[in-house]
């Protein structure tokens, strides 16, 4: 008899969804979708503020990487308040945001692996649910559990001394920086008492980077059979090519590394970009227009980055690059679970790219912010943790928000991640007699690859878990698994 | 030459010149009494109540009542400190008052109190007033769902003439705070500043310079609010 599976809700992501996954008389998986079901509100309530609210108020609507929020929206109001984009920021408004933001990617790609992805690697994907947590890790691996607390905490720091705060901070304001790195804060990363120093964080990330890469030795297989399909990549990527988390120019290749979206000015992102509401989802589907729904769509995220960018701008991270780009003979890859390997690179970068910030001088000069002629439309572009995140905003001329639009890293994942869910439903679950615990595990397992977050993805407020839900073929709910 | 009267507060002695207001006395001896709508040298209002202290057994609002010889004021005590919480819960839930994307936080008077008497959650239930900002003046935003109708802007801030660039409108529930356009549209940047600076809450904003001041460094971050007056006199 055929059923309907689901997942709710999916555990150990940021945000609240659940998966359904339909199944025939046959037993064989005959659709999957992965729901977004908390509600959007923040593009609606953010009009009617003023302006200079939004880089505050907007990232209300994440706790785990609000910085992003912040600085995509502080972007959007640079260009609106005449600063331009990018560069056109002082040496120490630009640095201080880049500090902020590369202090944010450490701890949220230290959260990700350690906290939430590294149960699967460590205690087996099959594992017992009540040990395969953070605490299984803690209790069997508590070395690692430390380094994984000790290396978010070390960021949530970096973000303390450049926002203000380690969660909801003000640091950036529209053309600049409210604050420069004393010198005593600089020092404090720079030769804090182990382990809470850069040099440290940097072995740490790299002995994350190395373990991953063990684990993968011994799983090959799995890894590179756990949900690959072919797809297009999009990120941000500097003026050259390098890796650049930042600021840079849009990009796109396809399956095959040919660009099909060449280095474009983001402030045009509607030009290129469309997005498609479905009605069983709060989260929208967005796709590259030139190409169309069905062939438009595209993964962002580490795995996208590491795709499009043509290197990575720091030693060690250069090095590891050339390893895991090695793998695929120089073409983009599309392995799933790849994707935790690009974000160990990305964590090992991202302290080294910390590093050089602290022993620039620039972080301790006082011109802080730089405004120009004033528009009534900007663009903010970021590569976020989870991908790459568009803020678009136009005020009024009393200095009131009319419009905001964000496409969020997750949504921009929505299609990948539904693609992901239905190869791995179709993978374990066809023509198995009952769909068991470690199936839907795998299936939370093709999720969590992405580190979706959501709440974002929707822009809700509150908080967030995932369900799975199993139907049979007359549409009545068989099995329904929350974690 | 004004004459000195004797007066104590909470059973501390204290000194000030007849007539002059307590909450201004009290000051000036080192004790703190909250206040929100009273600034000193300014013409008491009296209206938000947050200074009420006992004298002879009678709740008085310390910025409307000149101090006496030989007056025994209670101005620290579970109740009174009951009544002040009670007053800035009343605040919360009358306006809308949203601290964590407000620019005024941390440099909040409202807040401030919320925070000296451990608001957690307001008593009251919340009325969601439906308040209407008022952005169209060239250097200020009007955010009037943070308003407490304390009238310090409608007393303080001036144009050359002397008249009121802010004022009230309406009576009762339909009481709002208003902005004369004319005039506003010949404020200096540094009379725009004084009307934020001296509003007590997140009314009364100068457009585009919001969040300049680093967390940290903004008035009450560190610092409880009347500490700097109880511990200039220790």
């Amino acid at each position: 008899m055929a059923q309907k599976v689901t997942i709710e809700p999916v555990t150990r992501v940021e945000g609240h969804g659940k998966v359904t996954i339909h199944l025939d008389d046959n037993m064989n998986v005959a659709q999957t979708r992965l729901h977004i079901v908390e509600f959007r509100g923040f593009e609606r309530f953010v009009q009617g503020r003023p302006y200079w609210e939004a880089p505050v108020l907007v990232q209300r609507l994440c706790g785990i990487c609000p910085v992003s929020h912040h600085l995509a929206a502080a972007k959007a109001l640079d260009v609106i308040v005449g600063a331009g984009t990018g560069h056109g920021l002082t040496a120490t408004g630009e640095k201080m945001r880049r500090l902020m933001h590369y202090g944010q990617m450490f701890q949220s790609h230290a959260l990700h692996f350690f906290h939430l992805a590294s149960p699967d690697f460590l205690l087996g994907y099959d594992a017992d649910p009540a040990i395969r947590n953070v605490i299984g890790v803690a209790i069997n691996f508590p070395d690692l559990a430390v380094q994984g607390v000790m290396m978010r905490k070390f960021g949530q720091e970096i973000i303390e001394h450049t926002a203000g705060k380690k969660v909801h901070g003000t640091g950036a304001i529209p053309g600049g920086i409210n604050k420069n790195l004393s010198i005593a804060e600089r020092d404090s990363f720079l030769k804090g008492a182990d382990p809470m120093n850069i040099d440290k964080m940097i072995d740490w990330a790299d002995g994350a980077l190395q373990f991953f890469k063990g684990y993968y030795m011994k799983n090959r297989d799995f890894v590179d059979n756990f949900a690959y399909f072919p797809s297009n990549h999009l990120s941000l990527v500097r003026k050259d090519g390098a890796l650049d988390l930042y600021h840079g120019v849009l990009r796109a290749v396809d399956t095959e590394g040919n660009k099909i979206l060449n280095d474009v000015d983001y402030q045009d992102y509607y030009n290129y970009i469309e997005e498609e509401v479905k009605s069983w989802s709060y989260m929208k589907f967005p796709y590259l227009k030139h190409l169309g729904k069905e062939k438009g769509w595209y993964r962002v995220g580490p795995l996208a980055r590491l795709n499009t960018a043509d290197f990575v701008p720091t030693p060690k991270a250069q090095k590891e690059f050339e390893i895991y780009k090695a793998h695929t003979n120089g073409k983009p890859n599309n392995y799933c679970l790849h994707t935790h390997w690009a974000r160990l690179i990305e964590l090992l970068h991202s302290a080294e790219v910390i590093k050089e910030l602290l022993l620039d001088s620039d972080l301790q000069k006082d011109d802080l912010v730089v405004k120009g002629k004033k528009t009534h439309e900007g663009v903010g572009l970021i590569e976020a943790p989870r991908g790459t995140l568009f803020h678009h905003y136009k005020i009024d001329d009393n200095d009131q928000i009319t419009m905001a639009n964000l496409i969020v890293s997750t949504t921009n994942n929505n299609e990948p991640m539904n693609q992901s869910v239905n190869f791995v439903a179709k993978h374990m679950m066809n023509g198995q007699a009952t769909i068991t615990e470690p199936m839907k595990n795998a299936v939370e397992i093709a999720i969590r690859a992405y580190d979706p977050c959501l709440s974002c993805a929707t822009h809700a407020l509150g908080k967030m878990p995932l369900d799975i839900k199993l139907y049979n073929a007359n549409g009545e709910e068989m099995d329904h698994y929350r974690s | 030459m004004s004459e000195t009267v004797k007066f104590t507060i909470d059973g501390k002695e204290c000194q000030g010149t007849k007539g002059q207001l307590l909450v201004d006395a009290a000051a000036d001896n080192g004790v703190y009494i909250p206040v929100l709508c009273h600034m000193r040298d300014l013409i008491p209002a009296g209206s938000c109540r947050i200074c009420t202290v006992k004298i002879n057994g009678r709740n008085m609002a310390a910025c409307t009542t000149p101090v006496e010889e030989g007056m025994a004021i209670e101005n620290n005590s579970d109740e009174l400190t009951d009544i002040r919480k009670a007053i800035v819960e009343m605040l919360f839930v009358e306006g809308n008052h949203f601290c964590p994307a407000c620019e005024k936080s941390g440099n909040c008077d409202l807040q401030a109190l919320g925070y000296k008497y451990q608001m957690m959650v307001p008593r009251f239930p919340y009325a969601f007033e439906r308040r209407d900002m008022d952005a169209t003046s060239p250097k200020i935003f009007l955010e009037r769902n943070r308003c407490i109708f304390c009238k310090r802007c409608v007393r303080v801030i001036k144009d050359n003439e002397g008249r009121s660039i802010f004022a009230f409108k309406g009576r009762g529930t339909t009481l709002q705070i208003n902005i004369d356009k004319t005039l506003a549209a010949t404020m200096s940047d540094e009379l725009a500043q004084k009307a934020m600076d001296i509003c007590p809450v997140g009314c009364i904003l100068k457009k585009e310079v919001g969040f300049i001041d680093p967390i940290g460094q903004r008035k009450y971050d560190k610092k409880v609010i009347g500490s700097d007056i109880e511990n200039n006199h220790q």
